[in-house]
C-alpha cells in the first residue's frame, strides 16, 4: 500500500512541475508587457518596476527565480493591486471558496447517494424513475443556467432567500452551494445507482441475503463499500470541476472566493495573478486526484490485496 | 468499404440490428429527431431566420413573445429567435468541429499505440496518464487569456481536452481486435500497419467510438456554454447560447424571457444528446469503459 502511495506521489511531482512551467511560459508568451498601457509612466518609473517584479532579468533566469519563490511558498505580488501579494488574495479567497465547495460536495453526495441507492434497490419502478429522470435534468442544465433560475424563481418571484452575498445575511449560503452541487448530485445518483446494481447481484451478496440479514444490513454492511467505489474514483475528477464550477458561482452571486479572484485576474490581465493562482489551484487538483485515487485503491479489496503483495 | 463479401454482410447486420434496438428505444428516438431538426435549422438559418441577425429596434426594446417577435426581443429590440439560431450555428458548430478534432487525434494516437504494443505503447499512454492529471479547465481558461478569445483556438483547446478519453477507449478496443484471426491474417499479408488500422480496426471499434462521440458533444458544448458565459469564450458581434444566457442573466429581473429561452434551447439538446448516446450505448451493446 505505502509502495503505491509513495508511487502516485512521485507521479505527481512532474505533473505539478509540468502544470508551473507550462503556466510560466504561456503567461510570459503573452503579448504586451504588464506596465505598457499606462503609457504616462516614465522611463525611470518602469524601469524601477520591472526591476521589482524582476522582468529585467532574461527569461529563463525569472523561470528559475521564480521556482525559487515557490519552493518558499512565495506566490508573488499582484500586478494590479500593487502591495497585496498572491498569498494574501489565496489567503482571503480559499476559505470562501473552500467552505462553498465542503456545501456542494456535501449536497451531492448525501442527496445523490442516497437517491441513487434507493434507485437501485428498486430498479425500473417509480423508485427509480423519478430520481434518475431529475439526475438527467440536473447533468443538462448547466450551473451558468440553473444559478440565475434558482434566482429569479427563490430570490424574486417568491423572495425567499438572499440574491448575492455570502454569510452577509442568515440564508444566503444556501442557494449557491446548492447550485453547484446540483450537477455533482445528478452525477453522483447515477454513479451509485451504477454501482450498487453491479454489487447487489454478486455472489456474497446472495450469501449475505441467504445467512438471514435484514436487507438494510446487507445494503449497508456489504453493498455499500463495492457500490459507493465509481463515486469516490469521481470524486477527483469532481473537485476540478467544482473549482471550476465555483469560478461561475462566485461570479453569479457576487461571493469573494478564489473562483471570482481567478476570473477577474483573467478579465484585468493580471498576469502574476494568473499565474499564481493557475498554479496554486492546479496543484489542489493534482493533489486531490491522488487522494481520491488512494481512497478508491483502499476500498477496492482486489487491488488492496495486489498492492499489499 | 470493398472488404471481402462475408466482412460486408456481417457489417450490414450488425448496423441493422442496432437501427432495430434503437428504434425501440422513445427517448432516444425523440433525442435524434430533436437534434436533427436543430442541425437542418442551424444550416438553413441565413435563409430561414424572421429577421436579420444585426437588425435593430431601439424604439421597440425589450419586449415579451409576441406575434411579430415569437420569443420576445432584447433591450436593442433584436428579435430574439434570431439570436437563438444563429446563436445555436455557433454552439453546434463548436460542439461537433471540437468532437471532431478529439476524435481525430484519440482514435490515431489509441489506435497506434494498441497496434504497436510493447514501449511506444507504455511511452504514449504514460503521456496520456499525465495529460489526464493536468487541470484543463484552467489551462482553457488561460489559453483564452493569453492568446485573445478567438474561434479556431477554442476548437482546438476544447479538442486537445477531449481526445485523451477516446484515445483510451480506442487503445483498449485494438488490444483486443489485434489478437484475433482476420488481423493476424491481414498481417501476415504483408499489410501495411496504416492499412491495417484504418480499414480493420477502427471500422470494427466503430460502435464504442460513435457511443463516446455522442456522449463527447454535449460535454464539448457546455464548455463553450461555461466560456462564454464568464466572457472568455465567443465574443460579440458573434454569438452563442452561453453568450445569450449570459445576456439574460444580467437582465433576468426585468426580462425573464431572454434567459429562459437561450436556456431552454442548450438544455433541450443537451437532453438530445445524452438520450441519443444512452440510447446508442444500449443498442450498439457497448459495454462501460474500462477504467
Amino acid at each position: 500500500m505505502w509502495r503505491f502511495v509513495i508511487g502516485r506521489l512521485l507521479q505527481a511531482i512532474p505533473v505539478i512541475f509540468v502544470v508551473i512551467t507550462a503556466t510560466f511560459f504561456l503567461v510570459r508568451a503573452a503579448p504586451g508587457g504588464p506596465f505598457d498601457a499606462e503609457k504616462a509612466v516614465i522611463p525611470e518609473v518602469k524601469a524601477a518596476l520591472e526591476r521589482q517584479y524582476r522582468l529585467d532579468l532574461p527569461l529563463h533566469e525569472q523561470y528559475f527565480a521564480y521556482l525559487g519563490d515557490l519552493m518558499q511558498g512565495d506566490l508573488g505580488p499582484s500586478f494590479k493591486y500593487p502591495g497585496r501579494s498572491i498569498n494574501e488574495l489565496i489567503e482571503s479567497g480559499l476559505p470562501v471558496t473552500a467552505e462553498l465547495g465542503a456545501y456542494a460536495l456535501l449536497i451531492a453526495l448525501v442527496v445523490g447517494g442516497l437517491s441513487g441507492i434507493l434507485a437501485a434497490l428498486r430498479p425500473n419502478t417509480l423508485q427509480d424513475y423519478i430520481p434518475m429522470s431529475l439526475a438527467m435534468v440536473g447533468i443538462c442544465m448547466p450551473t451558468f443556467l440553473l444559478g440565475p433560475l434558482l434566482v429569479l424563481l427563490f430570490g424574486i418571484e417568491l423572495d425567499w432567500l438572499p440574491v448575492s452575498g455570502w454569510g452577509d445575511i442568515p440564508g444566503d449560503k444556501l442557494m449557491p452551494s446548492i447550485t453547484l452541487g446540483a450537477a455533482y448530485a445528478a452525477y453522483v445518483a447515477r454513479l451509485s445507482r451504477a454501482g450498487m446494481l453491479e454489487v447487489l447481484s454478486q455472489d456474497y451478496i446472495r450469501t449475505a441475503r441467504a445467512k438471514g440479514l435484514p436487507e438494510w444490513q446487507v445494503v449497508i454492511k456489504h453493498g455499500l463499500r463495492g457500490g459507493m467505489l465509481p463515486v469516490v474514483a469521481f470524486l477527483g475528477p469532481a473537485f476540478a470541476g467544482l473549482l471550476a464550477g465555483s469560478f461561475v458561482v462566485e461570479t453569479i452571486f457576487q461571493i469573494p472566493g478564489l473562483g471570482r479572484f481567478y476570473v477577474q485576474a483573467a478579465f484585468n490581465r493580471d498576469y502574476t495573478m494568473i499565474l499564481g493562482t493557475t498554479v496554486f489551484l492546479s496543484t489542489l487538483i493534482v493533489l486531490f486526484n491522488l487522494l481520491s485515487d488512494i481512497v478508491a485503491a483502499w476500498l477496492n479489496p482486489r487491488l488492496r490485496a495486489q498492492l499489499s503483495e | 468499404m470493398t472488404d471481402t463479401t462475408l466482412q460486408a454482410e456481417k457489417g450490414t447486420s450488425l448496423w441493422e440490428d442496432a437501427w432495430r434496438r434503437l428504434k425501440k428505444n422513445k427517448l432516444a428516438l425523440f433525442g435524434l429527431g430533436l437534434l436533427s431538426s436543430f442541425v437542418v435549422i442551424a444550416l438553413l438559418t441565413p435563409w430561414i431566420a424572421p429577421y436579420a441577425y444585426d437588425a435593430q429596434n431601439l424604439d421597440l426594446g425589450a419586449t415579451p413573445p409576441s406575434a411579430a417577435h415569437w420569443l420576445g426581443t432584447d433591450i436593442f429590440g433584436r428579435d430574439l429567435l434570431t439570436q437563438i439560431m444563429y446563436g445555436g450555428r455557433i454552439s453546434l458548430a463548436v460542439g461537433f468541429v471540437a468532437t471532431a478534432v478529439a476524435l481525430l487525434i484519440g482514435v490515431s494516437w489509441g489506435a497506434i499505440a494498441g497496434y504497436l504494443g510493447g514501449r511506444v505503447d507504455a511511452v504514449m499512454m504514460r503521456i496520456v496518464d499525465i495529460l489526464y492529471a493536468l487541470p484543463f479547465m484552467i489551462f482553457i481558461v488561460l489559453l483564452m487569456v493569453v492568446f485573445g478569445r478567438n474561434l479556431l483556438l477554442l476548437f482546438l483547446a476544447i479538442g486537445a481536452v477531449e481526445w485523451l478519453t477516446m484515445a483510451r477507449i480506442m487503445r483498449g478496443q485494438v488490444q483486443s481486435l489485434r489478437k484475433q484471426e482476420f488481423v493476424e491474417a491481414a498481417i501476415s499479408l504483408g499489410l501495411a500497419p496504416a492499412t491495417i488500422i484504418r480499414r480493420h480496426l477502427v471500422p470494427n471499434a466503430l460502435g464504442p467510438i460513435i457511443v463516446y462521440t455522442t456522449l463527447t458533444i454535449p460535454s464539448v458544448m457546455l464548455l463553450e456554454a461555461f466560456l462564454s458565459f464568464l466572457g472568455l469564450g465567443i465574443q460579440p458581434p458573434k454569438t452563442s447560447w452561453g453568450l445569450l444566457i449570459s445576456y439574460g442573466a444580467e437582465t433576468m429581473e426585468e426580462y425573464p424571457w431572454l434567459l429562459i429561452f437561450p436556456g431552454l434551447a442548450l438544455t433541450l439538446t443537451l437532453f438530445a444528446l445524452n438520450f441519443l448516446g444512452d440510447g446508442l450505448r444500449d443498442a450498439l451493446d457497448v459495454r462501460r469503459s474500462a477504467d
